[in-house]
C-alpha cells in the first residue's frame, strides 16, 4: 500500500507485470475512487467552465466528455481534468486526487452567483474496467454499450446496479470508468472480477495504472506537468482553444503560442536494464538539457521508456540523448508519441 | 551445505565449505515487486562483506546489494539477465544471485531464519 493524495492504494495486487499484460491483453480494473469528482451546476456553469478551462466547453454536447487543462494566469497548468456534460447546464468534473483541494479552492475563488460547486467525491465511487476486452467482458445485468462512443457516457447499470458508464480511461485500451453509487461499488467491483477471472481478468494496483498510461503517453500531474509547466510545454497545446473567447491565463497562453514554448515533453527509449527514474538528468552533447518527468520499465513493450521535458528546439525522432541512470550516461533515443497506442476508438 | 543465514539488508546465504551462495529474501523480493534488472559484478571481483556489490531494479525502485561476506566473487547467475523474474519466483532456490569463494571464515554473526522473520516483521511496520 502506498499513499497517493490522501488515499492509500496498492501498487499492486499480486504482479505489476502481470497487472499490465492483463490490461494490454484483456482487461484489468482499476479502483480509481481517488479521483476528486465535482459537480458543476446553474445556468452559468458553461461560462464559468469555458473561464476557468483551456478546451472549449460549449462544443461538448450533453452525454459527452472532454479532457481540459485549467491554467494559472501565467500560464502553468493548475490541474489536469475531465469534465462530463450530464445536461446543458450540469456537469461532472473529474480532477486529480493530489490536487482535489486546491482545485475546489481555485474553482471557488472563481464562482459567478448561479452557480454551484459540490464536492461527491467521498458520494460517489469511481473504477476503471479497462483492455480490449474490457465492452464483451462486462458481467450479466450491464447495460449495452455499443451505441456509446469514446468520450461519451450513459446512464445505466452494471451487474444489476446503477451506474453512470463512461468510456473513457487512462491506460489507451478501449474500456469503461463506472461512477457507482460508493455503497454499492462493492458489488459491481466483485461481479467484474468474478466473470471476468476465467478469461484472464485481474484487479489492477497503481503500478499497472502508471506503467499503462505511461505506453500511452497520458501526462500524470505532478510528474510531467505542474503550476511551472505551460501545455505547450506539456505537449498538450491541442487542449487550448485561444479563438473561444478570454479565459484564465488566455494571454501568457497567446504569447507562449507566439514565441514557441522554451521546453518540450519528449518521449524516449532506453535499452534493457537502463530503467530511467523520475527527476534523471538528460543531456545532449555534453549538456544538460531537462529531465525525466516519468519512467519505467514495460513489461509489454520490453524496453524501459521515459517522458522528458527537455530545453530548446525539439529533438528530432532518432535522436539520441544520454539519461542519467545510477550515475552513468545510458542513450535514449527520441521515439514518437504515444509509444504504444492501444485499443481506444479515437474518432 | 549449512542453514540458510541473513543479514539486516535482506541478503541470504548458505555455505558449503569454502564457497558461499548470495541471494535476496522472500520479504525483499516482495517489497521491491517486479524484478526488471540486476547489475552484477563480474566473476574474481573482489567483494567485502557489508559493502554493496551490485544493483537490483524492480519497476518501483533500484536498490543496492550489499555483500554478506568477504571474498572473491566465484560466479554469479547468468540466468537472470534474461530472467530477472526468477529472483521473485524463487529466491532462495533458481533466483540466487552470485557465489563468493570465501576469504575467511564465514560470519557466524548472521540471523537464523527465526530472527530474521522477526526482524522483517518490525520493518514493515
Amino acid at each position: 500500500m502506498v499513499d497517493f493524495g490522501g488515499w492509500e492504494l496498492p501498487q499492486q495486487y499480486t504482479s505489476i507485470r502481470d497487472e499490465h499484460l492483463a490490461v494490454r491483453k484483456v482487461a484489468g480494473l482499476f479502483d480509481i475512487s481517488h479521483m476528486g469528482r465535482l459537480d458543476v451546476a446553474g445556468e452559468a456553469a458553461e461560462q464559468f467552465l469555458q473561464h476557468v478551462l483551456t478546451n472549449d466547453v460549449a462544443s461538448v454536447e450533453p452525454g459527452h466528455a472532454q479532457y481540459n487543462l485549467m491554467c494559472l494566469e501565467n500560464g502553468g497548468v493548475v490541474d489536469d481534468l475531465v469534465i462530463y456534460r450530464r445536461a446543458a447546464s450540469d456537469f461532472l468534473v473529474v480532477v486529480n486526487a493530489s490536487n482535489r483541494e486546491k482545485d475546489v479552492a481555485w474553482l471557488r475563488g472563481h464562482l459567478p452567483s448561479g452557480v454551484t460547486l459540490t464536492d461527491r467525491t467521498l458520494e460517489v465511487a469511481l473504477i476503471a474496467f479497462q483492455g480490449p476486452r474490457a465492452a464483451e467482458l462486462l458481467p450479466k445485468g450491464s447495460s449495452a454499450t455499443d451505441a456509446i462512443p469514446y468520450f461519451g457516457f450513459a446512464p445505466g447499470q452494471v451487474a444489476g446496479v446503477a451506474a453512470l458508464i463512461s468510456r473513457t480511461g487512462y491506460t489507451g485500451e478501449d474500456g469503461f470508468e463506472l461512477f457507482v453509487d460508493a455503497a454499492r461499488i462493492g458489488e459491481v467491483w466483485d461481479a467484474i472480477l468474478q466473470h471476468g477471472r476465467g478469461s484472464g481478468v485481474l484487479p489492477a494496483g497503481l503500478g499497472a495504472r502508471d506503467a499503462t498510461r505511461l505506453e500511452a503517453a497520458l501526462r500524470l500531474y505532478g510528474n510531467d506537468m505542474d503550476e511551472t509547466v505551460n501545455p505547450y510545454e506539456a505537449g498538450l497545446g491541442w487542449t487550448v482553444k485561444l479563438d473561444k473567447g478570454d479565459f484564465v491565463g488566455r494571454e501568457a497562453l497567446v504569447k507562449v503560442k507566439e514565441e514557441g514554448p522554451k521546453r518540450r515533453l519528449v518521449g524516449l527509449r532506453l535499452q534493457p536494464g537502463s530503467i530511467p527514474r523520475h527527476g534523471a538528468s538528460v543531456a545532449s552533447g555534453g549538456k544538460q538539457v531537462g529531465a525525466v518527468t516519468s519512467g519505467t520499465h514495460s513489461f509489454f513493450l520490453g524496453y524501459p521508456l521515459a517522458l522528458a521535458l527537455v530545453e530548446g528546439p525539439s529533438f528530432p525522432v532518432g535522436e539520441t540523448l544520454a539519461v542519467d541512470v545510477r550515475g552513468r550516461e545510458a542513450p535514449a533515443e527520441v521515439v514518437k508519441l504515444p509509444f504504444y497506442r492501444g485499443s481506444a476508438r479515437h474518432n | 551445505m549449512t542453514e540458510r543465514r541473513y543479514t539486516k539488508t535482506h541478503e541470504w546465504i548458505t555455505v558449503d565449505g569454502k564457497t558461499a551462495t548470495v541471494g535476496i529474501t522472500d520479504f525483499a523480493q516482495a517489497q521491491l515487486g517486479d524484478v526488471v534488472f540486476l547489475d552484477l559484478p563480474k566473476p574474481g571481483r573482489k567483494v567485502n562483506r557489508g559493502e554493496a556489490f551490485g544493483v537490483i531494479e524492480s519497476v518501483k525502485a533500484a536498490s543496492d546489494l550489499y555483500a554478506p561476506v568477504t571474498g572473491a566473487v566465484a560466479a554469479v547467475n547468468d540466468r537472470l539477465s534474461s530472467n530477472p523474474e526468477l529472483v521473485n519466483s524463487d529466491p532462495y532456490g533458481e533466483g540466487w544471485i552470485m557465489k563468493v569463494e570465501l576469504s575467511g571464515e564465514a560470519p557466524s554473526d548472521l540471523m537464523d531464519e527465526a530472527e530474521y522473520k522477526k526482524a522483517a516483521e518490525a520493518s514493515s511496520h
